[in-house]
């Protein structure tokens, strides 16, 4: 019975005049993890805040678990668990008294809330920390706290809004793992992110979201696919010849110039063209820096959909300026 | 019967004991006002009250007895307008996304804050009645133990009453607005006519019509008349003004009350089912 557990039609959010989400549609079917990739501000958490019924429903249609968001919010919250994009977390509350009170909100019996919390606390290994205050704890050990809460209740669905925001590398991945856990147990993640390598990692499916709307949605392998099968990244003394040499070569199908070099999409084996491609530029006299050959990521899949490269926080500006050098 | 509203309750009153300067202030605070206002006033208005010839067999009740009452009402009132003041927090913070998210029904979260405001109130009320009877207040005075338990069982009837009407009116504007600034201008503008338009220092009998007509329509009159009947008894005089209550006068002053309790229950409902919370 791996029906949708999500499904939404013609979302629109508007906030006075900024239209936050703008006639979305998707589903997410039982079991899978989901991702919503996209820049800041691109509506990712408008849309969550609307599932999660934080938001109420301006237009078009959503369920969750089966429920309607917009007749049936009580069922929908019992059905769902959230981790917020940032912290909220009483300063004053013990690890411990967080995760009673959470458990206490969806009303588990005491047996199943202790035997739960210390399996979680384990889990984000905060066991040792359980009766600090949340003030005293690092950004990380906050996020792990906030994800172990999130999990408390073994919702249906868990929504995760940008997940590993501020947590090192390490920590990441042990989450990664941890949500992949809870995955394989049953309950479906829905999770935004703007890391391309989180999308990439952990996702059975991703949309790619800007400016409201959905760009594109696929397996992670169908997103890198459709943009060819290998990207070459070269830089050389003059990249005027090098794009006419490149866009003489057959396989070539998509050129994109960087701020110091060039690429291509490739529809074949970058390796195998990439000889023919320096002797080329050798009988042109075009002398070549830098050479690479790599699988399209992500951020290329992302740059590819929206024209964007996808930045950290308060890069925006940086992007927009990416992004103009490119069309020139 | 939902018991939701006892996991709010049982954290507003952790971050109660935990926050040392909240505990210890809010406890010294209405002490110091019996110690403080209550003794400079006493002199002042005895002296005062002295040359007024009093009614023969009407019990005479000094000006710190008569404000004691005064003193627990208007610390209920400002704990209670102030007990809100957690909503707001929990709002700024993002703390109450998690509760507005859970399927915790929304009156729950009323009821628990409006209960442990009240628990709050009737701590205080405890601390002023034992420090007025400290310094000489004659609170109780003649009462049997069991008449003095039934006393201190109606003085916190009405103050509970009164005290979760004030709590839904501030968790009603806490859940409305933006800012704990405006909370605290909000709750200056109301307690001002709320605390001097009502019996609470004086009696009204000497008001001009308008304020007399203001202070009877003022729940702090009819929570201050309460704790007097309990406190002092059913006919007594002080600042040269007699006070007799009919059994029937403190019915009237517990429906208006509760009807009052009920009315911001109504407000703080509704303000909460129109509330959203990002």
């Amino acid at each position: 019975m791996s029906g949708q557990i999500i499904t939404v039609q013609e979302l629109y959010h508007c906030f006075k005049e900024v239209v936050a989400v703008d006639g979305i549609s998707f589903d997410v079917k039982e079991g899978e993890i989901f991702s919503f990739l996209g820049p800041n501000g691109a509506g990712k958490s408008t849309a969550i805040n609307v599932l999660t019924t934080l938001l109420p429903i301006q237009e078009g249609r959503a369920t969750v678990a089966g429920y309607s968001v917009a007749d049936d919010p009580q069922k929908v919250r019992e059905s769902i668990g959230i981790v917020f994009q940032d912290v909220t977390l009483d300063r004053d509350m013990t690890c411990r008294e967080i995760l009673e009170f959470h458990g206490n909100l969806y009303r588990m019996p005491r047996q199943e809330r202790k035997r739960r919390i210390d399996e979680l606390l384990t889990l984000v290994q905060l066991e040792n920390k359980q009766d600090v205050r949340t003030k005293h704890l690092s950004g990380g050990m906050k996020r792990r706290l906030e994800i172990a809460r999130g999990l408390m209740t073994r919702p249906r669905v868990l929504f995760l809004d940008e997940p590993t925001i501020g947590l090192d590398p390490q920590t990441r991945m042990r989450m990664w793992e941890y949500i992949k856990d809870v995955n394989r147990e049953g309950t479906t993640i829905f999770l935004t992110t703007h890391y391309m390598d989180e999308a990439d990692q952990l996702s059975d499916r991703i949309s790619i979201i800007d400016h409201g709307k959905i760009i594109t949605t696929g397996r992670s392998f169908e997103l890198k696919n459709a943009l060819g099968e290998d990207l070459i990244y070269l830089e050389t003394s003059d990249l005027a010849g090098t794009r006419e040499v490149l866009s003489e070569m057959e396989m070539v199908k998509e050129i994109t110039i960087k701020p110091r070099g060039i690429s291509a999409m490739l529809n074949g084996d970058g390796t195998k063209v990439l000889p023919s491609i320096m002797e080329t530029l050798a009988t042109r006299r075009i002398r070549v820096n830098v050479v690479n050959v790599k699988k399209p990521s992500m951020d290329d899949v992302f740059v590819h959909y929206t024209g964007r490269e996808l930045r950290d926080e308060g890069a925006e500006r940086a992007s927009s300026a990416v992004t103009r050098a490119g069309r020139r | 019967m939902h018991t939701g509203f006892f996991t709010i309750y049982r954290r507003d009153m952790i971050r109660f004991i935990r926050f040392k300067t909240l505990l210890i202030s809010s406890l010294v605070q209405p002490a110091l006002w019996m110690a403080f206002f209550g003794i400079a006033m006493s002199a002042s208005f005895n002296r005062l009250t002295m040359e007024i010839p009093t009614l023969p067999g009407v019990p005479t009740v000094d000006y710190l007895t008569f404000m004691a009452a005064g003193v627990i009402a208007m610390t209920t009132l400002f704990t209670s307008l102030f007990g809100g003041i957690t909503i707001l927090f929990d709002k700024n913070w993002g703390l109450m996304r998690e509760i507005f998210a859970s399927p915790l029904p929304r009156t729950q979260i009323i009821f628990g804050i409006a209960l442990s405001g009240m628990t709050k109130s009737f701590i205080q009320a405890g601390i002023i009645m034992a420090f007025a009877l400290l310094i000489g207040a004659d609170l109780f005075a003649g009462f049997t133990p069991a008449g003095t338990v039934f006393a201190i069982l109606g003085i916190l009837l009405f103050v509970g009453v009164f005290s979760l009407g004030f709590l839904f009116l501030s968790a009603a504007i806490s859940i409305s607005l933006e800012s704990p600034e405006g909370l605290q201008g909000i709750i200056t503008l109301l307690t001002m006519p709320i605390f001097f338009a009502s019996n609470a220092l004086y009696p009204i009998n000497a008001f001009p019509p308008p304020l007399q007509a203001v202070s009877l329509a003022n729940p702090l009159t009819y929570l201050v008349t309460g704790i007097r009947y309990f406190a002092i008894g059913n006919n007594f005089q002080a600042v040269g003004t007699q006070y007799t209550v009919t059994p029937s006068a403190i019915g009237f002053a517990f429906l208006f009350l509760a009807g009052f309790t009920l009315m911001m229950f109504g407000l703080a409902w509704w303000r909460f089912q129109k509330a959203v919370v990002t």
